[in-house]
């Protein structure tokens, strides 16, 4: 498991092992960190919040069915839980390393910058994934109170959320490698996933009428779709009269599991790997 | 690959450009066998910039970087595998205490597993950290990471060191902790290239000099000769006294004490003493005056013959 040195005592281990390190001392700096302990919170207030509001009001919404209450109450919160997980550990993972210095001690080693690159995506996916399995948990919890049974469709959904952990966290550290101030990085992957993306996606279903496959956010619906019996197809409705006394249509559009899979793949590979590039011509000047 | 005995560090053409402006400028330069060799020059003379060129911090605009025969930039796992190093003042995770901070460097050096807790514990208490081995780094003071820092740069044992400003942040005592831990790394046969702002530092532990200077290589030479060719080879120290001492005194007894060339009273209450030789001449002079109880209550270094030789050199490029 290790390359051979000739010049040093040591052999200096494999990019894999080193990875596993990188990935271990960054996880321990997020669990003690004060951010793990408020994302912490953030988690539990939602969970809290629902369980309470559920448990007060019984909404029907919420307790018709099975299916229905994984969907409204894990369809509608979870990919909040994610992105929020996303950039409390993402945000500046690699921003920090040039903002806080720390970079200046983990890089002049005999290590690939694509190691410490993947080690703390590595963490900062275990760490948002912790708050990802709260989430999970209270959710199983209530749901078993209501209901007594989990549908398997709630498995695949929260594979979904998983791997849309994985492609927000790509978007995260392509933005962390692309400014050298956390608080930029931050700041701008926050505006746009809290509020970018739901905008265009608004916009461009009720102004340009086409199916926003593009965005990251509609890929990420497949979350709370899976949780819809039958799966939704696309919906065209004609409502009122609009302009010029013409019937307005409306479509709301619904990604297949395949087209959401897709956009969230995509979205990580080349978020990802612009980010690795950005992160290895960095300078630390 | 190639593969040498001797550690050795090789800028060939190096050079760093920030748009119109160039920090490094085609510098060549060649360090061989086990010595420490000090870089000076005036800030923003590009000596950090290099240095961070042979460590992955910074990549060259041309030219090549090579650690024991190898490009930094093309090869940098096997290029570091012999190198540590300490760049400006870098920050450890906050949360992580200097046993695991330095756990994760060794891990990542290939240091072996069996051997880790002991080169730690060795390291930390080599730079007086031993006290705070498992309190949490964030709450640290510049100087306590800066002497973590360089118990990291100790652990595997390194044959090369590149070292920026290593006593920078540090306490008077801390810096004269840190030359002893440099001299003690020269006597074990490493390659040590040291920069530097503290003349006096460099000519107490370097055995060369590199001088550069808006990025190009003014000269690179051991110190004495360095010192022979660039400046009057005189070094100069000031002794204040606490009464007037007597002139005879003066031009007799101490102007004929081993390496003196020239002592003379600044007036009643100093004197002037020009010396040849380094540090332990020095000392010995120390030891002599004393000796004389002519009320001796400061006694400082004036000048040197390397700082003659620096500002010589660094103002005939200006």
């Amino acid at each position: 498991m290790t390359e051979t040195n000739f010049e040093s005592k040591n052999s200096v281990p494999t990019s894999i092992a080193q990875v596993g390190t990188i990935t271990k001392y960054a996880l321990l700096d997020y669990l003690r960190g004060r951010r793990f302990f408020i994302m912490l919170i953030i988690t539990a207030l939602i969970s809290v919040l629902l369980t309470v509001l559920v448990g007060y009001y019984r909404p029907d919404a919420f307790l018709l069915s099975n299916l229905t209450f994984y969907n409204s109450w894990w369809g509608t919160s979870v990919t909040f839980v994610v992105v929020l997980s996303a950039i409390f550990f993402g945000g500046d993972a690699i921003s920090g390393e040039f903002q806080n210095k720390t970079g200046y001690f983990g890089v002049p080693n005999p290590i690939r910058r694509s190691s410490i690159y993947v080690g703390k995506w590595l963490a900062a996916f275990i760490a948002s994934a912790v708050m990802l399995g709260i989430f999970t948990v209270v959710t199983v919890g209530n749901g078993l109170y209501y209901f007594s049974s989990i549908p398997y469709q709630f498995g695949e959904s929260f594979l979904f959320a998983l791997f849309y952990l994985v492609a927000v966290l790509g978007f995260t550290f392509f933005f962390s490698s692309l400014f050298k101030s956390s608080s930029m990085s931050i700041l701008v992957t926050a505006i746009l996933f809290l509020f970018v993306f739901t905008l265009l996606n608004e916009l461009i279903v009720l102004l340009v009428k086409i199916e926003p496959w593009f965005l990251i956010n509609y890929g990420a619906n497949i979350i709370g779709s899976v949780l819809m019996s039958p799966y939704p197809p696309h919906e065209t409705t004609t409502t009122g009269v609009g302009f010029r006394g013409q019937p307005t249509t409306t479509t709301t559009f619904y990604a297949s599991i395949p087209e959401g899979l897709a956009i969230m793949g995509i979205y990580f590979a080349i978020t990802a790997v612009v980010g690795l590039i950005l992160f290895e011509r960095k300078e630390f000047n | 690959m190639p593969f040498s005995d001797v550690p050795s560090i090789e800028a060939v053409k190096l050079s760093k450009r920030y748009n119109s402006f160039v920090a490094v400028s085609e510098l060549n330069l060649k360090i061989e066998g086990a010595k420490c060799v000090g870089f000076l020059g005036p800030n923003g003379a590009g000596k950090t910039t290099t240095l961070k060129m042979f460590t992955d911090l910074i990549r060259a605009s041309s030219g090549e970087a090579l650690i024991n025969g190898i490009n930094v930039h093309t090869n940098k796992k096997a290029a570091l595998a012999s190198v540590a190093a300490l760049i400006e003042t870098p920050e450890i995770y906050p949360s992580l205490t200097p046993r695991e901070a330095l756990t994760m460097i060794a891990e990542v050096r290939g240091v072996p597993a069996t051997e880790i807790k002991k080169r730690i514990e060795e390291a930390v208490l080599e730079v007086h950290m031993n006290e705070w081995i498992d309190k949490r780094v964030g709450k640290f003071s510049k100087g306590m990471k800066q002497r973590i820092c360089i118990a990291s740069a100790l652990l595997s044992d390194p044959r090369i060191l590149l070292l920026d400003e290593p006593t920078n942040g540090l306490d008077p005592r801390g810096m004269s902790e840190v030359r002893d831990i440099v001299k003690s790394l020269r006597s074990k046969k490493r390659l040590i290239f040291m920069s530097s702002h503290l003349l006096s530092e460099v000519s107490d532990v370097c055995d060369e000099v590199a001088m550069i200077d808006h990025g190009k290589l003014i000269v690179y030479d051991t110190i004495s000769n360095v010192t022979s060719k660039f400046s009057g080879g005189n070094n100069v120290v000031e002794v204040g006294l606490v009464r007037p001492v007597d002139s005879k005194i003066v031009v007799k007894t101490i102007a004929a004490f081993p390496g003196v060339i020239n002592a003379e009273k600044i007036d009643d209450k100093s004197l002037k003493i020009s010396f040849n030789g380094g540090l332990d001449v020095q000392e010995r002079l120390l030891n002599d005056i004393v000796k004389l109880n002519i009320g001796v209550i400061s006694y400082k270094a004036a000048s040197s013959e390397l700082e003659e030789a620096y500002l010589k050199l660094i103002t005939a490029t200006l």
